[in-house]
């Protein structure tokens, strides 16, 4: 049965580091894997994602309303934009950061503040976090993408090792301490 | 060895592998990557060109002397390579060539949404259209002894989701790359009309003799099954009928666009009751099906716009769409804009303070378009803001010359800004060409190009003097500006309008996310001095907004470019 997980947030903030771990962490495991991301223009600061699906043979890279297993987004306002992508029973992981668009900060939209307890309300299993600030105690706030995939771990049936392992292989050698750290503060968070 | 690959990088691998000597292209979404993957190999020659056109050129000068041979580009810049392609197609090759084209279904980043399929048919080239990055590899390793089997350029076609989605690849075996003789063949490699008109039976021959290879190539492939139901599709359109419809369904699944297998689909429609036509955008497939007297659904149920997905193909076969749960509250939009800090935002906050009307061109300097800055009034192709400016003025006269620019990046400049620039000078209107200079090609990630100085593997090159180059085009008033000064702008902006001959501003200041680029130190703003004038916010810059009525600088995205406290009459940015 293939999985499929969605990873979204706000071009600059590191989801596409946060899926070629995944990629990596997945095929290492023995899946099928594919993986779709998201270049060009879509990057200065607007609306991104990244498809990841995973099992035996996968031939879409993309996923489609009702079809997520698990959506990991960076940012509030996103989780609410791709929360429909979410199975019936899926998992959104949630950075409660929040960034203003531009029709929000020139006063042209309203930025849904209470939108994660809306969908919790209808019935969406939320599970959110301040990646933030647990970015910034691991030592950057760019981290905010591992720490996310920290939280997010306990839903892959892959075990905490593989996962640092992963780590190892993909981040830059001077940041693999940081990240390691980064992980473990979403983990268990 | 298995490795989880993008198409584009398998792209890289599979024309490496078989035995690539000679790369050249312009960068473009979403093929860029083909070629940056490309210049990371020392046994091959890679170089980013001015455009598309050259770099065709340079890979047909390759394969005349007798390298294997590639280029690659998006959908549109392969309208700018249109020219040498046409004609390739009756010289053929020397060594293999490949041409790499990537469409943009949905235009993820792109103006327009055109099908590049059509290319292959009018200039009577043989396609090659893969469906994953295994595909992608092998086709585009395969597609040099194509290409010397049959003495014709081979187009490779990808797609956003193919060119941008990893999956798995096993690399093969990489044949050496091998220079063949070169020999001087006038008859085949001079294009004059006694030549060529002794050429085009041999292209008409030759599509034939790729059709027939066709029937029986690795390329198409087809899959029975019980029910009544065919179809033949390629590319990702086939991925998102296996998702949906599964075993269930005959495929037949064509990775050779073109010259299409005749045999092959009167087979396989001779086998199925309900023949059906699945491909995103234009109906080239079908229209062929339908040629052969066949009778097949396509277009009337699947959209000539934008891209397909599981869901698209689910839906059309009667599928129930699976639940999901939508918030109730409105969710804004949120549309890409320029960074903090970016360069651009100067020059556009002064253009539209002025009313000015401006002819845009294709880069991040696009995203000026959007509000609160909403600076351009058209962006059309690569270099059509220079040459759209002449003629916008050539109609409007005097008064528009005094009203209008045209804005255009350095890369685009040196892709074919310069011709239009020569053209406002020689045809004499009184145009103001602003060169939005960020040293780098910036919208597709950061390319080199002729004006930075370094060349694809970031060794130091001839650099383009551009002030020198607009001189010697023939413009005399030539002015450099830092557009991190707005006063510096305005006023530079106003004595080259007024000016009575053509001008060029050149607005020079590094792209903000260059590595090489110091950052300031982010600014903040002193609340009691914020008088919520919102003077500030008609920047569009994504650091500012209005947090419990007082503007706010988000210090985690502010560079300290300045401009915001340019604009601040309380002094409240500090």
């Amino acid at each position: 049965m293939t999985k499929s997980v969605m990873i979204v947030g706000v071009g600059g903030q590191g989801s596409l580091l946060a899926s070629k771990l995944l990629g990596r962490l997945l095929t290492n495991e023995g899946y099928d894997v594919k993986v779709s991301e998201v270049h060009g223009m879509s990057q200065r600061g607007g609306s991104v994602v990244t498809y990841v699906r995973f099992g035996e043979k996968v031939y879409s890279p993309i996923v489609t309303r009702g079809e997520a297993d698990i959506i990991i987004s960076f940012e509030k306002l996103e989780a609410a934009r791709y929360a429909p992508y979410l199975k019936k029973g899926g998992k959104l992981v949630v950075n409660t950061q929040q960034i203003d668009p531009m029709p929000v900060i020139i006063g042209a939209a309203t930025y849904p503040e209470g939108v994660l307890d809306e969908l919790t309300a209808k019935g969406v299993d939320v599970d959110a976090l301040d990646a933030l600030s647990l970015a910034e105690e691991a030592g950057s706030s760019k981290a905010v993408n591992i720490v996310l995939m920290g939280k997010a771990a306990k839903y892959f049936d892959i075990p905490y090792d593989r996962w640092i392992s992963a780590i190892e292989n993909t981040v830059a050698e001077r940041f693999v301490e940081m990240n390691k750290k980064a992980f473990d503060l979403g983990f268990h968070a | 060895m298995k490795k989880l690959m993008i198409g584009n990088q398998a792209v890289a691998a599979g024309l490496h592998d078989g035995g690539l000597g000679v790369v050249s292209s312009y960068p473009g979404t979403p093929s860029t990557e083909i070629t940056e993957f490309l210049a990371k190999y020392d046994d091959i020659h890679s170089e980013w060109a001015p455009n598309e056109k050259v770099a065709c050129e340079v890979a047909f000068g390759a394969s005349l002397a007798g390298a294997r041979s590639a280029c690659a580009m998006k959908h549109v810049g392969l309208n700018v390579a249109a020219d040498p392609l046409f004609t390739l197609s009756y010289t053929g090759v020397n060594g293999g060539m490949v041409i790499c084209v990537a469409d943009d279904p949905a235009m993820h980043s792109s103006q327009n949404e055109q099908d590049s399929r059509h290319y292959a048919i009018a200039s009577k080239v043989p396609m090659l259209e893969p469906a994953d990055s295994a595909e992608a590899y092998l086709f585009a390793k395969t597609a040099f002894e194509l290409s010397e089997r049959f003495d014709t350029p081979v187009l490779l076609r990808m797609c956003t989701r193919i060119a941008h989605s990893q999956s798995v690849v096993e690399t093969s075996e990489a044949v050496p790359a091998v220079l063949k003789d070169y020999e001087k063949n006038p008859q085949k490699y001079i294009m004059m009309p006694g030549n060529a008109i002794k050429r085009h039976p041999v292209v008409e021959a030759r599509t034939e003799a790729i059709r027939e290879f066709s029937e029986n190539c690795i390329y198409n492939t087809v899959e029975y099954a019980d029910g009544d139901i065919g179809i033949i599709t390629s590319g990702c359109s086939y991925l998102y009928v296996k998702e949906a419809l599964g075993d269930s369904v005959s495929i037949l699944k064509i990775g050779m666009p073109n010259p299409l297998p005749e045999k092959t689909i009167k087979e396989f429609a001779s086998k199925v009751k309900k023949l059906y036509v699945i491909e995103e955008l234009d109906p080239v497939i079908e229209n062929y099906v339908k040629s052969l007297g066949i009778d097949c659904v396509g277009k009337e149920i699947f959209s000539a716009l934008g891209e397909f997905s599981q869901a698209t193909i689910a839906a059309a076969f009667g599928k129930e769409a699976p639940e999901a749960v939508s918030a109730d509250s409105a969710v804004p939009n949120r549309p890409p804009m320029m960074c903090a800090g970016c360069p651009h935002r100067g020059m556009f906050y002064i253009l539209a303070k002025n009313k000015i009307t401006v002819l845009g061109d294709i880069g991040c300097y696009t995203l000026g378009a959007v509000p609160p800055l909403n600076a351009l009034d058209s962006t059309l192709c690569m270099g059509a803001s220079v040459s759209g400016l002449h003629g916008f003025n050539l109609a409007r006269g005097n008064e528009a010359e005094r009203k209008s620019v045209a804005v255009i990046g350095d890369s685009t400049f040196m892709h074919s800004g310069m011709t239009g620039l020569v053209n406002v000078a020689y045809n004499a209107t009184n145009s103001t060409v602003i060169i939005l200079d960020n040293s780098i090609t910036g919208m597709t990630g950061h390319q080199q190009n002729p004006t930075t100085g370094y060349n694809i593997k970031g060794d130091p090159a001839a650099k383009v003097d551009l002030e020198a180059l607009c001189r010697a085009l023939g413009i005399n008033r030539v002015t450099v500006v830092d557009p991190y000064d707005l006063a510096a702008c305005e006023k530079v902006l106003k004595e080259e309008l007024a000016a009575e001959e053509p001008s060029v501003i050149i607005s020079r200041r590094p792209c903000v996310l260059l590595k090489s680029v110091k950052l300031e130190a982010p600014l903040k703003v002193v609340s009691d001095k914020c008088r919520s004038c919102k003077k500030c916010m008609t920047l569009g810059c994504p650091a500012i907004s209005m947090k419990d009525g007082k503007a706010h600088i988000d210090n985690t995205l502010c560079v300290g470019c300045g401009v915001c406290k340019q604009l601040c009459h309380f002094d409240a940015i500090v």
